[in-house]
């Protein structure tokens, strides 16, 4: 019987891949435009949306997609950790709160109230946090789903900080270009930032902690403070979208500590491709509209998230973003096995 | 007195909520988040045979125990089979799903007080100054049965001895022939039927709401952390702790407060032993 010839699928990194990681990429400017096309491409896109969408519903939901793929963005950076949340809402809560009680309480004006919350959030998140960093896995991700719950029932237990009705009326944004602009750079810091500070020593540790803690503690390295270090950052990205939702919305209420904003940039990130960061932005770009444009759907909304969530899970385990640059810096071709 | 009967049913409540979960999540290893929606879906199932299709009340409780065991094995056939070994991922999985089962239902509209699951003997009686309804008697009666059920399964019986081998070692249970995939399946069916058991011993005491799905799976969660996932005599420890703090702090402060105490012992255990009070197996895997 003569044996079958089978192939299998070879993937080989594009010529003009292996130019651009090198001096070479000088030499033309088609390799420069490979290189670069596609992180100026998203910037420009950014930056231009908002005049595209003045005023109106769309603007309101290109601001939603920024907080999310903030909030996105901050998972993903301490999933990067090992650190997996399950509730992104812990700090997308802190922030609104501590934005909206000093706006409200003590009447301080926006350009303070949103630094304060955001370094401030970041610190009480840290610090409430820092007594679980031991926690490993699942145990970790238990304590982080519980906590957001538990601030929303202190709240309306305690009646603190408006209780079940919220903090009314805070100060709006001078016009709608700031906040705008406030929210798109903030994403194109973090998701840049993210990107360097991960591939600088500093983001090696934190990924050598997420690989093998152990390894990196018998390395003579204190991975709690690493550990602390990076729900500083994440929090304080997740607090600076809660602050700037609030002054949004100029309102704050028990609802920052919901379900969706820990499910929705979760579903963004697994959609997207963990660990890339950009992954995790493309990801809350392509739900967030899309569910906005799913409005009539109502109540199956959070249902529909459930189902990508799985589907992305189960489907596209590396999620969107690495294959798009798989296909971007390689071409397969059949081999002969 | 009263503090000790509320307190005494209170506890034996949260003990059924927890058991389907922990004999999941705890006893095998396998998350299911998605046990707070199974009893849920287990109440409205029943619901429907009932008043929909007209099957006589035991039998819609057989089935739906039987469906939701089913779904139960389904999602690990068809869903965590593929995740398992990347435990994080395992619970999103099942929260997603969890998700998606309780929002259907809540989009369907089943929920409010046209949706009352029928009591076993309606009646109640009189102990002293409380009064005890003939429902949560049995209540009583059911939780002790089924943690006593599950403590010989788990110790004297082949699959439950397998369920606790391959929570410990998969490895080596699986040299020593125990299917492991195969015994993750059973406990999810395992765990996902107990919790329509739960679910129709707790239910009729009042009418169903959608939201009990994320409820339970907090109260599960909870006596699951507080008593140590693994270990039976830690689910009876920790309902009983949780049971008489909710009922103490009930009466003397206000009843908001229950939640909070329940979320507040959650994370206070996981903070100082996050194996619970009764674990011991995991200490190396859940903490450095």
């Amino acid at each position: 019987m003569a044996e079958a010839i089978r192939y299998r699928k070879e993937r080989i990194d594009r010529g003009i891949k292996a130019r651009t990681d090198t001096i070479y990429l000088l030499s033309s400017l088609r390799d420069m435009v490979y290189l670069f096309l596609p992180r100026f491409l998203p910037i420009l896109l950014l930056l231009l949306l908002p005049f595209f969408v003045r005023g109106g519903y769309w603007e309101k939901v290109l601001f939603y997609s920024c907080m999310f793929a903030l909030l996105a963005l901050s998972w993903d950076f301490m999933a990067s950790v090992g650190l997996v949340s399950l509730g992104q809402a812990l700090f997308f809560g802190v922030g609104a709160y501590i934005s909206g009680g000093l706006n409200y309480y003590l009447k301080m004006p926006i350009f303070l109230t949103i630094p304060i919350a955001t370094l401030g959030g970041a610190l009480f998140c840290t610090l409430l946090l820092f007594s679980v960093l031991r926690l490993r896995g699942v145990y970790f991700s238990m304590v982080t789903l519980i906590l957001p719950l538990l601030f929303a029932h202190l709240i309306e237990t305690l009646d603190i900080l408006g209780g079940t009705h919220g903090l009314l009326s805070l100060t709006p944004f001078p016009g709608g270009y700031p906040a705008m602009y406030l929210a798109i750079i903030g994403v194109i810091v973090c998701l840049f930032g993210f990107r360097k500070l991960i591939s600088e020593d500093f983001g090696l540790v934190l990924r050598g902690i997420k690989d093998d803690d152990r390894v990196v503690m018998a390395g003579g390295i204190n991975i709690h403070w690493y550990k602390a270090q990076a729900i500083f950052i994440a929090g304080a990205v997740g607090c600076f979208a809660g602050a700037l939702m609030t002054h949004y919305y100029q309102f704050v209420g028990r609802s920052v500590f919901a379900l969706d904003f820990t499910v929705l940039p979760l579903a963004g990130a697994v959609l997207g491709g963990p660990g890339s960061f950009a992954g995790a932005t493309i990801g809350t770009f392509i739900l967030v509209p899309l569910s906005e444009a799913l409005r009539a759907l109502g109540g199956l909304r959070m249902a529909l998230y459930g189902v990508i969530l799985i589907g992305a899970l189960v489907v596209l385990p590396e999620g969107l973003f690495h294959y798009i640059e798989r296909r971007y810096h390689q071409f397969e071709r059949d081999a002969r096995v | 007195m009263e503090i000790l009967i509320y307190g005494i049913t209170n506890s034996v409540t949260l003990a059924l909520m927890a058991i389907g979960f922990s004999l999941t999540f705890g006893i095998s290893g396998v998350p299911n988040f998605a046990h707070g929606a199974f009893y849920l879906l287990g109440g409205i199932l029943t619901w429907i045979f009932i008043n929909q299709l007209g099957i006589p009340y035991l039998f819609s409780a057989i089935l739906s125990v039987i469906i939701v065991g089913l779904l139960g094995f389904g999602l690990y056939w068809g869903l965590m089979l593929r995740l398992r070994g990347l435990v994080v991922n395992e619970v999103i999985a099942t929260l997603a799903a969890a998700i998606v089962i309780i929002e259907v239902l809540r989009y369907l509209g089943f929920s409010g007080f046209t949706y009352v699951l029928p009591e076993f003997i309606k009646g109640s009686v009189n102990i002293g100054k409380a009064w005890l309804d003939y429902q949560r008697i049995f209540l009583v009666g059911i939780g002790v049965g089924l943690i006593i059920f599950l403590y010989i399964f788990t110790h004297r019986t082949r699959v439950g001895l397998s369920f606790r081998a391959i929570a410990q070692n998969e490895r080596t249970a699986i040299s020593l022939g125990i299917d492991s995939d195969w015994t993750a399946a059973l406990s999810m069916a395992f765990g996902s039927a107990l919790a329509v058991v739960a679910g129709l011993a707790i239910l009729p005491l009042g009418s169903i709401d959608t939201e009990v799905g994320y409820d339970i799976l907090i109260y599960a969660l909870a006596v699951g952390i507080v008593g140590g996932l693994e270990s039976v005599p830690g689910i009876v420890l920790a309902s009983f702790i949780l049971g008489f703090c909710q009922i103490l702090v009930a009466t003397f402060f206000k009843a908001q407060w229950l939640t909070v105490v329940t979320l507040g012992a959650i994370v206070l255990i996981l903070a100082v032993k996050p194996s619970g009070i009764f674990g011991k197996y995991k200490e190396l895997e859940e903490r450095v």
